[in-house]
């Protein structure tokens, strides 16, 4: 990316790092304990996400939970108003049905790719629960949609733009605002 | 991409997206719940001028899954029995706001001239001798899955032998069109009375000696003899034809470890593939019919999911 004058970085590895051992940490508290979780990544950047977070449970729980990945592109609502996208693979680890299914994504903004998410999850199966956990909530929502855990609150206005840079996808850790982009 | 029409009409880019999204719906296709909301409100007409039950099936059932209204109308039953032409028959469904033509029809052509008449997309499920796009498209997905189940998965350095009657089938033409973009090398092989004119200007390989190729084929694909050729002065007798032409327990023992056996259907057994053949381990033929569904609703998606160029 180029770090021209509109982006500032606001949150850096260390800072990523930590929000995901909280959450993480929230993840087994809610649940009482890691089994019959499922973590769910909403592609693109969900996915590593839902894999670190996996790392940080199963070393701190003992428990192996499994970590899948959901590609939402054929429930988007906007699909007709723009040309046709490549699909993504989803991989859904074994069966979902009666499991708590946390879904994990970068940003939470207007709240319609977790709508589109939890129709795809209800093509798949019946979990028992669905959470969200999210790194950053930018707010500007346009669906009633509200994460469960939350990696940063970060009040944005709607010109600003927010991106997470993830090693596994960006080579580096980092969420940047940048202005006059708009959402 | 608006219409599909021809194989040739694919760039390596769009084939490639083509295959990959249907490796997607092929999951779709496992799964309890065989729904996406993709194209929910998109209507599409399912016209066929011709007996077909496999494309027609495997159109219909990717268009619901996808969560399209999808109708058929066949030639019997319609207005078209009554004498309207194909052109106002079609002008007036267009007007009533459906989204797309699948359109097979006897006449090597008429669905490419049908596609200048409406607004709505068109997509070729076979015209006459001429193509069959869909088809070239599931075996081109077919074979790339087996081509990763035995190696690299790459389409160049393959052969492809099509073997019989190529003279009236549309699946060599398509195949031959799609290959030269995805780069397979395809060999025709058939009897002299059986090969389309200009054959020569295809850009591959024609031989009457399938015994020269079988070793080497990498794909048997075996086209289907129709039984009304069989009294056509084309080939002596049926027996004759599976000597010279058949897939035959003694060439299906000459076949490379790794290849596979492809047939479009339905099957003559005994004619053009023998029974040992078509149940051989080496079949793919079920697999292509599975591959259908999931190809057609990748083209669907393609043509229809989004705003795209118009």
């Amino acid at each position: 990316m180029k770090s021209d004058e509109g982006t500032r970085v606001v949150w850096d590895a260390g800072d990523i790092s930590r929000a995901l051992t909280r959450i993480a940490h929230q993840i087994i508290e809610a649940n009482a304990g890691a089994e019959g979780l499922a973590l769910l990544g909403i592609r693109t950047r969900g996915v590593p996400l839902a894999r670190r977070l996996g790392t940080i449970i199963s070393e701190a729980s003992g428990v192996d939970v499994p970590v899948g990945e959901l590609d939402i592109t054929m429930y988007r609502d906007d699909l007709r108003r723009n040309p046709t996208r490549a699909v993504g693979r989803t991989q859904i680890p074994g069966r979902i049905d009666d499991r708590v299914v946390v879904l994990v994504d970068d940003v939470l903004n207007s709240g319609r790719t977790v709508v589109s998410s939890l129709e795809a999850i209800k093509d798949i199966g019946r979990p028992r629960a669905v959470r969200l956990a999210v790194l950053v909530d930018r707010g500007h929502r346009e669906l009633p949609v509200q994460a469960d855990h939350v990696g940063k609150d970060l009040p944005t206005s709607s010109d600003e733009r927010v991106t997470v840079r993830l090693a596994e996808i960006d080579g580096e850790d980092a969420v940047t605002i940048t202005r006059g982009l708009g959402a | 991409m608006h219409h599909l029409l021809s194989a040739a009409d694919l760039s390596l880019g769009q084939a490639t997206a083509i295959l990959d999204v249907a490796e997607e719906m092929h999951d779709v296709q496992s799964r309890p719940i065989k729904k996406l909301p993709t194209l929910r409100g998109k209507t599409i007409i399912n016209m066929f001028f011709e007996d077909s039950t496999r494309t027609r099936t495997s159109f219909e059932i990717a268009g619901k899954w996808m969560s399209a209204d999808t109708i058929n109308i066949s030639a019997k039953g319609s207005s078209v029995s009554k004498g309207e032409s194909m052109r106002d028959t079609m002008l007036t469904l267009d007007s009533m706001g459906v989204d797309c033509f699948v359109i097979r029809h006897p006449s090597s052509g008429a669905v490419a001239q049908a596609s200048g008449w409406v607004r709505a997309s068109v997509v070729n499920a076979g015209d006459g001798r001429h193509e069959h796009p869909t088809q070239a498209l599931l075996d081109a997905y077919t074979m790339r899955r087996h081509f990763r189940a035995t190696g690299d998965g790459e389409f160049a350095g393959k052969k492809i032998a099509i073997v019989g009657d190529l003279l009236h089938s549309r699946v060599v033409r398509s195949n031959v069109l799609l290959q030269r973009t995805l780069g397979g090398e395809v060999v025709l092989v058939g009897p002299p009375t059986l090969l389309p004119t200009g054959v020569e200007t295809w850009g591959c390989p024609v031989t009457h000696d399938f015994d020269e190729v079988i070793g080497e084929a990498d794909i048997v694909m075996m086209l289907r003899v129709q039984r009304e050729r069989m009294s056509g002065g084309f080939f002596p007798t049926a027996r004759e034809y599976a000597e010279g032409y058949g897939l035959t327990p003694e060439r299906l023992a000459r076949m490379k470890d790794a290849a596979a056996i492809f047939h479009p259907g339905p099957m003559n057994r005994g004619v053009e593939i023998s029974s040992q053949a078509a149940d051989a381990a080496a079949s793919r033929v079920l697999d292509q019919v599975s591959a259908g569904v999931a190809v057609r609703m990748s083209v669907l998606y393609h043509l229809l999911g989004g705003e795209g160029e118009k």
